[in-house]
């Protein structure tokens, strides 16, 4: 053994962080993102859509529109073959109106034309009767038996209870206060889009689609097209960005429908402001809790109360909800609990997914609440935290017991120890770095500097029983290694990963990746911080058979026992006679295809009272903000964010750092400006002048600690990272806000909505309470 | 749809004169999200470009009359730094604060005071600044204070057939300077703006108002007040009160979805405030 030598140069394995495969195509703009496909002959569609929250269709005339030059068809609901409805839980919402149309951009009609603006000029010809009935747009209001149900399946989509331990235990310091959390949009930057292409004969259709989930979207678009499953083919086509945003159908089956009906391929992409209304968004929620304690600080019960506006359509509302009350103590030891949770549906905008699923909101809310208590119980914030500290062997309120590794005391102890920042305020070297930025609204003295601190757990994976798994497949032929999976790639980088993973377990350094399709079995979805854990798992697998069935065959060859063989760094080592083959030479010759499929161990659905193992892991971090504030107009620079994450294992630190700054940057966008507006249901803000996202002057520096504790259960030692620094990056930049704001007025109202907007800051020291502005 | 490119100015309002419908494209930074926000393009409408006339996009000083002279297709960028900065600092100031580094290659201040948005950071600062619009037509020549030119969300006095060719700018000695409030650190549209200039020789100042009322306001009652703190030295926060509270009545502000009429009234005191200091410090800062 002592003769094995090491690599000489860094293999990019697990542990390392290899250049992206697709990183010099994006760089160089010369990457195909779905907008950018195209076939002969191709034509384009589009999409009518309601202007009204709530209205009936009286009467809907397609004539118009079909006699314009260069429109090749027009459909409606009558046009759609299978069934006219589509959803990820239940399927509940039309593919086009019926009779009814439930929210301000409900697809009523779609086109398919010569060029866009023949489109466009169809859309306008359709003439649609509409008669506008009353909005559902109070969430509570859905809650009341009196209030008509704006959809057959009623307006409360889930109802979901946690009774934990003894619901009638007061502790002596109780701390309780209402939060609130507006509509965040997932903002992708590269729009919906499609092409699709049918069959010759009409029979079937291939699909080329920036999605999350291939085989999800196959199934639900086949039922809508009336097709067996087989006969829909999807391929992935570049994606640029997804967040949750992806889940649902959008134009899927539209594209579809307009190309079986015209025989041609279509192409179908949503501009920025249809982006708006053609995908779900997160939740904007009411959370109202309670936090009781003993006089130390230690926690005795939660309560809390949950209403999540889930729009017009179920979507993912259900689990999304599961998700926040199920997460209601935090990442912290509690014994008693009594939760409610109500997922509504109003005449607003669907929601569903996006990074932290419920998560986020919860963890405003609780980790809202453990600053006011450490108030209340004259604690520092981090020592109130450390005492709550979860750790692994805990009974979460749901009676389930936290197996993962839980190192949330070490988040906590190593974010607290990262660096401040070296600059005083008002020593950057440019405006961006005082509030109002570019605007030069602001000098160094009307600055304050406020710090917050907040942790986080979140699931990671599917759960309440869902059959989760993720199929890869390691081929070798003519001495090339190849593997395939549908795992979506949208960004995160599976792609590096899956050759990393290759590498190191086949011993090999060329891997081919085969295109991304339904291809090979599903992969499930790319969410929910899974797809590390779960195609990460399955490409492992699929490669340890592909290995051994290698091993076996060099061992056929000499005679040997496979057991006597081993695969070292890239050899195949026989230690016993004392030789050794380079596993590029051991594969050449030889013929393998190896499918495994990975499963996750299985989980359960809560009962009434919310108890039950409906979670498969867990993952932690803390976020400490800096930020200065010019409290006087209300303005905000977030000066830097640190963090200590629990990912397990880093397999690819630079994959790692990208996701946790990326999550960052949305969890400071929906901290301080992004927000979906809508008044009476109409969305009020539909681009990007006025959906404001962080630019690089509001995004500060983020100092990060990995803790890098492998997690047996994990099939790499790794963690999913995607979610966790979206999380608690939000409530702690709101803490840091209100620990400025508290320098310069103790007594202002603490701030208790996000995104915090100038004039909250301004009202809380002004007495008013910043929740009831009326906008 | 045809689209025109003059090669000067009186080929492009000989366009303008044709019967049928125009549109004055320049920077395209307003006319662009316009179209993209899905306004049609009216049958017939002819587009008449303004990139190739050299004119337009030219400024100078001219000494004689103590006046900037800017074209009115000069690009922000160009408005933002070198010699234009340094006479004019407030413009400079509010060009800074227009879009990203590439709507500021590409929009003009022409297109801001024409599109008349009450948010317009550039049309802000020009009613400060007393700027002048000078108006070509086929018919002749007028010139019209930006102030009076702008009459409401988005209206003016441009007749169809005129182009603003340029902005007469007096230029003044004493401080100036633009902030506006908006949600994030740059590529932002107002949610509150002030500019203030103040004309030591003439013993005037003058603040205006964007995007707190229907078009860019004056604050005829705190100006007086102003003046007088910045250059008796008179100010004491009882004074400084006096000229928020002014400022403050001034502002005609609405609740919009970005900001409530409330927060725009109270931010608009703050800055005038902020502003009137600061020109109190560099004015001492220049006499020490």
């Amino acid at each position: 053994m002592s003769d094995v030598i090491a690599a000489t140069r860094e293999r990019a394995v697990l542990g390392t962080s290899p250049t992206r495969p697709d990183a010099p195509a994006k760089v160089s703009g010369q990457f195909d993102f779905a907008s950018d496909l195209t076939a002969d002959g191709a034509v384009w569609g589009a999409t009518l859509r309601s202007p009204h929250p709530h209205a009936r269709i009286r009467s809907l005339d397609i004539s118009p529109a079909l006699a314009i030059d260069g429109v090749r068809t027009v459909l409606t609901a009558d046009d759609v073959p299978g069934t006219n409805s589509f959803g990820l839980i239940s399927s509940d919402q039309p593919v086009f109106a019926v009779d009814i149309v439930r929210f301000v951009g409900e697809p009523v009609a779609a086109v398919a034309a010569d060029d866009p603006e023949t489109c466009r000029r169809a859309l306008e010809a359709i003439i649609v009767d509409y008669e506008i009935l009353p909005a559902l747009i109070d969430p509570e209001a859905a809650l009341d038996p009196a209030t008509p149900a704006i959809h057959p399946l009623g307006n409360v989509v889930r109802h979901q209870r946690i009774i934990c331990g003894d619901p009638d235990i007061n502790g002596e310091v109780t701390v309780e206060g209402d939060y609130e959390i507006g509509m965040q949009d997932q903002a992708f930057l590269g729009l919906e889009a499609a092409l699709a292409i049918p069959d010759a004969d009409g029979t079937g259709i291939e699909l080329q689609i920036a999605t999350q989930w291939l085989h999800e979207d196959r199934q639900q678009i086949a039922r809508c097209l009336g097709l067996p499953e087989e006969s829909v083919r999807l391929t992935l086509a570049g994606v640029g960005g997804a967040f949750g945003g992806r889940e649902d159908i959008s134009l899927q089956v539209h594209a579809c429908l307009l190309a079986l009906r015209v025989g041609r391929p279509i192409r179908m992409h949503y501009s920025r402001s249809e982006s708006f209304l053609g995908h779900v968004h997160r939740h904007p929620a009411r959370i109202w809790m309670r936090h009781h304690a003993d006089r130390n600080g230690h926690l005795v019960k939660v309560e809390a109360r949950y209403v999540f506006d889930g729009g017009a359509y179920a979507s993912t509302s259900s689990a999304v909800l599961i998700n926040a009350v199920t997460h209601t103590q935090g990442p912290y030891r509690c014994e008693n609990a009594v939760v409610d949770g109500y997922a509504v549906r109003t005449n607003h905008l669907p929601c569903g997914a996006m990074r932290g699923f419920g998560v986020v909101q919860a963890c405003f809310a609780h980790e809202s609440q453990m600053d006011r208590l450490a108030a209340a119980c004259g604690l520092d914030v981090l020592e109130i935290r450390r005492r709550n500290a979860m750790e692994s062997g805990d009974r979460l309120i749901t009676g389930q017991t936290v197996t993962s590794v839980a190192p949330v005391r070490r988040c906590i102890d190593e974010t607290e120890a990262l660096p401040l920042p070296d600059k005083a305020v008002g020593h950057g070297d440019h405006p961006y770095s005082l509030p109002g930025g570019a605007g030069l609204t602001t000098d160094t003295t009307d600055v304050v500097r406020g710090i917050g601190y907040a942790v986080s757990i979140k699931n990671l994976m599917y759960s309440e029983g869902f059959d989760d798994y993720s199929t890869a497949r390691c081929t070798i032929e003519n001495g090339v290694v190849s593997i395939k999976f549908a795992t979506a790639e949208v960004g995160q980088g599976f792609v590096t990963l899956a050759g990393q993973i290759a590498r190191s377990v086949l011993g090999v350094d060329e891997v081919v990746l085969e295109p991304i399709d339904t291809g090979v079995g599903s992969a499930g979805s790319t969410s929910a911080s899974r797809q590390t854990w779960m195609s990460g798992g399955a490409v492992k697998e699929a490669c340890e058979l592909a290995r051994d069935s290698v091993i076996a065959s060099v061992a056929l060859a000499r005679g040997v026992e496979p057991g006597q063989l081993e695969l070292l760094g890239t050899e195949i080592v026989d230690p016993i006679d004392g030789w050794r083959i380079a596993m590029t030479d051991a594969i050449q010759g030889v013929s393998v295809n190896e499918e495994a499929v990975y499963r996750h161990r299985p989980t359960v659905a809560l009962n009434e009272l919310g108890q039950g193992a409906c979670h498969t892991a867990f993952a932690f971090a803390a976020h400490r903000a800096v930020v200065d504030v010019d409290v006087e107009l209300g303005l905000v620079k977030v000066v830097q964010i640190a963090t200590a994450q629990d990912v397990g294992r880093a397999l690819n630190p630079i994959s790692v750092i990208g996701q946790i700054e990326g999550g960052i940057a949305q969890g400071l966008g929906l901290a301080v400006m992004e927000e979906i507006v809508q008044v009476d249901g109409v969305i009020r803000n539909a681009s990007f002048t006025d959906y404001l996202l962080p630019t690089i002057a509001d995004m500060p520096p983020v100092e990060i600690a990995l803790i890098e504790e492998p997690d047996p259960e994990a099939p790499l030692g790794a963690k999913g990272v995607g979610e966790p620094p979206t999380i608690s990056s939000t409530p702690a930049i709101v803490a840091a806000i209100r620990d400025a704001i508290a320098q310069r007025h103790p007594e202002a109202t603490p701030l208790s909505r996000v995104p915090v907007r100038p004039s909250d800051v301004v009202d809380a020291f002004r007495g008013l309470r910043p929740t009831d502005h009326d906008r | 749809m045809p689209v025109f490119h003059p090669i000067d100015v009186d080929e492009a309002v000989e366009l303008l004169a044709r019967r049928g419908p125009r549109r004055i494209l320049a920077g395209g930074t307003d006319e662009m999200v316009r179209i993209n926000h899905g306004a049609a393009v009216g049958e017939g409408e002819e587009i008449v470009c303004l990139n190739n006339i050299t004119e337009l996009r030219s400024w100078a000083f001219e000494s004689d009359r103590g006046v900037l002279v800017i074209g009115a297709a000069v690009p922000w960028t160009e408005l933002a730094s070198g010699a234009i900065a340094t006479l004019c600092p407030s413009l400079a100031e509010a060009a800074r604060t227009v879009g990203s580094p590439q709507i500021r290659n590409a929009g003009t201040l022409g297109g801001n005071v024409a599109t008349a948005s009450p948010a317009g950071d550039g049309l802000c600062a020009a009613v400060a600044l007393d700027a002048v619009a000078v108006i070509r037509s086929a018919a002749g020549s007028r010139r019209v204070p930006v102030a009076e030119l702008v009459t409401g969300p988005k209206q003016t006095g441009l007749g169809p057939e005129e182009l603003i060719t340029s902005f007469e700018i007096p230029l003044t000695e004493g401080y100036q300077g633009y902030a506006k409030v908006g949600v994030r650190n740059a590529m932002v549209i107002s949610i509150a703006g002030a500019c203030l200039v103040v004309d030591e020789q003439h013993g005037i100042s003058r603040l205006a108002l964007g995007s707190v009322g229907p078009t860019i306001l004056r604050c005829p009652e705190a100006e007086p007040l102003i003046t007088d703190v910045i250059l008796n030295r008179s100010g004491n926060t009882a004074r400084l009160d006096e000229i928020v509270d002014s400022v403050r009545s001034a502002a005609r502000p609405i609740d919009d979805h970005r900001a409530t009429a409330d927060y725009r009234r109270h931010a608009v005191g703050v800055l005038a405030r902020r502003l009137v200091t600061r020109a109190i410090s560099a004015r001492e800062e220049n006499n020490t």
